[in-house]
């Protein structure tokens, strides 16, 4: 048996600025060469774990450790931080952050000029890891050049040059699209066999990190591992539903059909899995079973789109020739990968841009000689970030923000925010600080200071990006009482499940242009869309087809149709 | 001095992209005199140097302040320095505030605005004045309104802006403790 | 957007181009060191002349800085006036005589010290302006950071200019999104509302884009820690090059301006060039 890599023993931690240690008796030993997963709801202490194996803990943020932790052979509590950063290379989750250098080939290069590596050593180090990732085409380029998943590449590029022994990633899958995070996993993948490190992956999305295999599953829950297991144990056991991390929706599917998971049927990928002609048969009797939903009755279109055409600036365009139509009580997703248009789209919709050509109607009016503000009445637009659209420190000051500059009374103003607040389960918190909320209750104050303005549609960008899955349904069970209550919602989204679960209708953008106005369904499962937007084929595709059942499609709507029931009913 | 953290490090290189985006592309016109816009940038430094201490202030003034004359073309040196000390001096000036606390009540806001009045006064009035008298032989009426005005328009910026975003900053550091729900 | 965009780097094959980012650093500093000791008309003028001529060397064209040239001049003009109005016989102040050629009104006249001392002053703006503009448009970004090194600056603030050259980008697409959700809400810094209101209202937008630069340096500085930033005295730079016979040329070069500068002033006593006590 060779020594572990990375051994924490009896360890705990606290931060400084807390009451309650946040990671108590952690046992856990990684191997060379190993590939772990550590996954856990938001607050479980999983990047914690990953802060105290680079050293940033106790270094960047001071606190007290018990018990043990030997990382590459040194003690790592007690060792410095660019001791550390010699075995351990990390990879953070906001690629804007870690983009340091002014260009591809000096971001590379930052670890080397740090260690005062000689320049034309330097070069060649930079050319060869370049290569490996995949970016030597690119290396005179700017960070604001790149895409997500490009900049992704830089950053693993940048700790790879110091021949780490452990590779670090936190979150990985965060702020990318969907076919970018399939690859970021085969990239991670084809490193790990190349160079022999041990792969650290810190995530909550399971079944995107399955894509391809890993050799044990970690479960961190309240600052405890739950279980430390391979892929397949740790699926057939029902421990990730009951601790807020979301299992593949195959299993989910497999088990609404009476089909009992076993670690013998290797569940952890949907190609894997194996499946006796009696659970095929469970499934196909299950979707004989189950009546299709009704159709939702269509009323009044709301918002038009006619033949819109914009670019930021001369000569060349951003959007196409885009037109659609938006009926009054809907629910929508906005897909397709990076630059595409879906956020040109809103802003044009909200009229922080103006189109070159085309309509935009609201009620069969035409929007273009209004302002931003009188457009804002009608149509609310949610940034992605609450932290960069909060701008009062208390939440009642930051939901009235809107109403000052109406000629509402003060009276009138305060019955709206009460009633808003309420609306939003803030209430309660009325008098607090913003800085007091969790990211998810932020996300409600943002959402609640835009609909204090009584608007018939409110346009979301990514409304849950990096959220675990029990804020996720936090903030989109929310906005779905916001829709039953009348009130039109768009999102702009990665997100595959959102657009499934949660949107009967999704337009895809690709290249600029309109490439699908239909149903989730149809995007998800239309392989030449998914090829072409960047988009991700849901796994229930695949099981259908596993399973023989005819048509796939109609198998994924009626999945979703009946996994909402079950939802609602508890 | 010895030893500049890499979070001041950083500090000053944010600080100064902050510095250079308000300064060169917000304006606000100030009323009656034609030509002139409130400076906004010294509120954000202020805010800096009473958050990351005088290093951090002079450096963000310095970089932030040469950036910005390099991209309309040419340095005006004198009141680069100006600037450099204006945030050299407003961070001496609030070392005793302690903003991280959350601790930004009226005795707190006195002392930053008579910090970043005396800064700017020293700056505009004293430093600018004397380097343009030095440097290009301008005549002492012409930099003394110059430096009037400037103290006068970059103190309100400051007072205001500066004044709003550090209590706003104060507030978000206040303890969970304290809060129930209602 | 673009009628007032920045300055910014201008790739061309040029000896100017391939001359060290710390050699145009110096260069620069040198060279406006020594416009700004002096105030000696012909060495003003002579380096006026160089300017330019290094400006052409360089094959940036006058007509892609036409704004920038405009808008000095302009700043240049004002300043001019604004002596003039304030101070009508600065010139007689500074060089003893007083020549008058066209009476005005009250106390203006136009006198030709002054107008030789408002020709100084112009001539002093025009000797350094081609050199900052060639700096700028001749340095790579890229190379700041190993120049300020290379002048003897600590690494470490030489990177923080890095630093802020890296993320003006960014700050500047947050704040615009930021002012655009804003404005949606109704805070608007364009409107006609009273000046208090529009410095109010910049605090509304500014505060989420404090904040969320607080979090970002956080980020950052943990991001440069994990590979090593400061773990040396010194550091090295993938973009540096080396000196070449040209880069210590040009050195030389400003380094004789500049002791020209200094050695006319300290020889005659004076910083002026008189031509009215002869």
């Amino acid at each position: 048996m060779p020594q572990p890599i990375i051994e924490f023993k009896n360890f705990g931690f606290q931060y400084d600025a807390q009451a309650e240690p946040t990671l108590h008796n952690i046992d856990l030993a990684i191997y060379p060469g190993e590939k772990v997963l550590i996954a856990g709801p938001s607050g479980s202490g999983k990047s914690t774990i990953a802060s105290c194996i680079n050293g940033l803990i106790p270094f960047s943020y001071p606190g007290k450790c018990t018990g043990s932790l030997t990382v590459a052979g040194l003690d790592a509590p007690h060792s410095s931080l660019f001791e550390l950063s010699k075995y351990v290379g990390t990879v953070l989750q906001d690629p804007d952050g870690q983009f340091i250098g002014l260009t591809v080939a000096e971001d590379i290069a930052f670890a080397l000029e740090n260690d005062q590596v000689e320049q034309g050593k330097m070069k060649q180090i930079v050319q060869q890891v370049a290569r490996l990732v995949d970016i030597d085409g690119q290396l005179g380029s700017a960070p604001h050049a790149l895409s997500g998943g490009q900049k992704q590449r830089v950053s693993l590029a940048g700790v790879m040059v110091d021949d780490v022994d452990i590779l670090l990633f936190d979150e990985p899958l965060a702020n990318l699209d969907p076919a970018t995070g399939k690859q970021t996993i085969e990239l991670i993948e084809a490193i790990q066999q190349r160079s022999g490190a041990a792969v650290v992956i810190i995530e909550h999305r399971l079944e995107d990190v399955l894509w391809r295999s890993v050799d044990r599953i970690v479960l961190v829950g309240e600052g405890r591992i739950l279980a430390d297991t391979t892929p397949d144990q740790l699926l057939a056991s029902g421990l990730l539903t009951e601790n807020g991390i979301r299992e593949p929706l195959y299993l989910t599917a497999l088990k609404y059909a009476g089909v009992e998971i076993t670690p013998e049927k290797r569940p952890a990928h949907i190609d894997t899995i194996q499946l006796e002609e009696a659970d095929k048969e469970k499934m196909r009797e299950w979707f004989r079973q189950t009546p299709p939903a009704p159709p939702a009755p269509q009323q009044e279109v709301l918002l038009e789109v006619e033949d819109l055409t914009f670019g930021y600036e001369e000569g060349q365009t951003n959007l196409e020739h885009v037109s659609f139509q938006v009926h009054k009580g809907e629910m929508l997703s906005i897909v397709g990968r990076n630059g595409a248009g879906k956020s040109t789209l809103s802003k044009l919709i909200c009229g922080f841009e103006t189109p070159n050509s085309g309509r935009i109607r609201l009620n069969g009016r035409d929007l273009s000689g209004d302002t931003i503000k009188e457009r804002a009445a009608h149509i609310g637009y949610v940034m992605q970030n609450p932290n960069q659209m909060i701008s009062k420190p208390m939440i009642w000051d930051e939901v009235e923000l809107g109403l000052l500059q109406t000629e509402m009374t003060a009276e009138e103003r305060k019955a709206r925010v009460e009633e808003t607040l309420k609306i939003c389960g803030l209430y309660p918190f009325r008098k607090w600080p913003v800085s007091a909320l969790s990211f998810g209750q932020k996300k409600r104050v943002t959402i609640a200071s835009v609909l204090v303005m009584d608007p018939e549609i409110i346009i979301l960008d990514e409304p849950t990006a990096g959220q675990d899955f029990r804020h996720y349904t936090d903030i989109m069970e929310f906005l779905r009482s916001l829709n039953k209550r009348g009130v039109t919602v768009m999102m702009i989204t990665h997100d595959m499940h959102l657009m499934q679960e949660y949107t009967g209708r999704a337009l895809v953008f690709s290249q600029k242009r309109l490439l699908h106005d239909g149903t989730a369904v149809e995007a998800l499962t239309t392989p030449e869309l998914v090829k072409e937007a960047s988009l991700k084929e849901t796994s229930l595709f695949t099981l259908a087809q596993k399973c023989g059942v005819e048509p796939p499609q109609a198998f994924v709507q009626r999945f979703i149709d009946y996994d909402r029931q079950v939802r609602d009913d508890e | 001095m010895k030893k500049m953290s890499v979070k001041t490090v950083v500090a000053i290189g944010i600080g100064a992209a902050l510095f250079f985006v308000l300064g060169r592309f917000v304006a606000i016109p100030v009323p009656f005199v034609p030509n002139t816009t409130f400076s906004l940038q010294y509120g954000i430094l202020g805010l800096f140097a009473a958050l990351f201490g005088p290093i951090a202030g002079m450096l963000i003034g310095f970089i932030g302040h040469t950036l910005i004359d390099l991209s309309w073309g040419s340095p005006w040196w004198s009141w680069i320095i100006a600037s450099t000390c204006f945030g050299l001096m407003v961070g001496l000036f609030t070392r005793k505030l302690d903003l991280e606390s959350g601790s930004f009540g009226k005795k707190e806001i006195l002392t930053f605005n008579l910090a970043q009045i005396a800064s700017h006064a020293i700056s505009w009035l004293v430093i600018a004045l004397a380097l343009d008298m030095a440097i290009y032989a301008e005549p002492f009426a012409k930099v003394l309104t110059q430096g009037i005005t400037a103290t006068i328009l970059n103190s309100i910026a400051t007072g205001v802006v500066g004044t709003l975003l550090i209590m706003a900053y104060a507030k978000t550091r206040t303890k969970k403790g304290s809060l129930n729900k209602e | 957007m673009s009628k007032n965009a920045a300055l910014s780097y201008l790739p061309r094959k040029s000896v100017v181009h391939r001359m060290t980012g710390t050699t145009k650093l110096a260069f620069f500093l040198l060279w406006s060191t020594a416009a700004m000791l002096t105030y000696d008309t012909r060495l003003l003028a002579a380096m006026t002349v160089g300017g330019l001529v290094l400006f052409g060397v360089s094959r940036i064209k006058l007509q892609e800085v036409k704004g920038a040239l405009l808008f000095m001049l302009a700043l240049v003009m004002l300043n001019l006036i604004a002596i003039f109005l304030f101070s009508p016989d600065q010139g007689t102040a500074i060089y003893g005589t007083r020549h008058v050629i066209l009476p005005l009104f009250w106390r203006y006249n136009v006198t030709q010290e002054t107008l030789f001392y408002l020709l100084n002053f112009f001539l002093k703006y025009s000797a350094v302006i081609p050199v900052a503009l060639l700096f700028i448009l001749a340095t790579d970004p890229s190379e700041f950071a190993a120049s300020l090194a290379g002048i003897g600056v600590s690494y470490k603030v030489g990177y923080a200019v890095a630093l802020a050259l890296r993320y003006i980008p960014d700050v500047q697409r947050d704040f615009h999104n930021i002012s655009q959700a804003q404005q949606a809400r109704g805070v608007d810094l364009s409107a006609k509302d009273k000046t208090m209101t529009r410095l109010k209202n910049s605090a509304a937008i500014l505060l989420p884009l404090v904040l969320s630069s607080l979090s970002r340096i956080e980020t950052i500085s943990n991001a440069m820690e994990l590979r090593g930033f400061g773990k040396h005295k010194k550091r090295t730079w993938y973009v540096k090059r080396p000196f070449q016979a040209r880069d210590w040329a040009a050195m030389a070069l400003a380094a004789a301006v500049l002791a020209v500068s200094l050695g006319i002033t300290l020889t005659t006593g004076s910083r002026y060039f008189n031509p009215f006590v002869s």
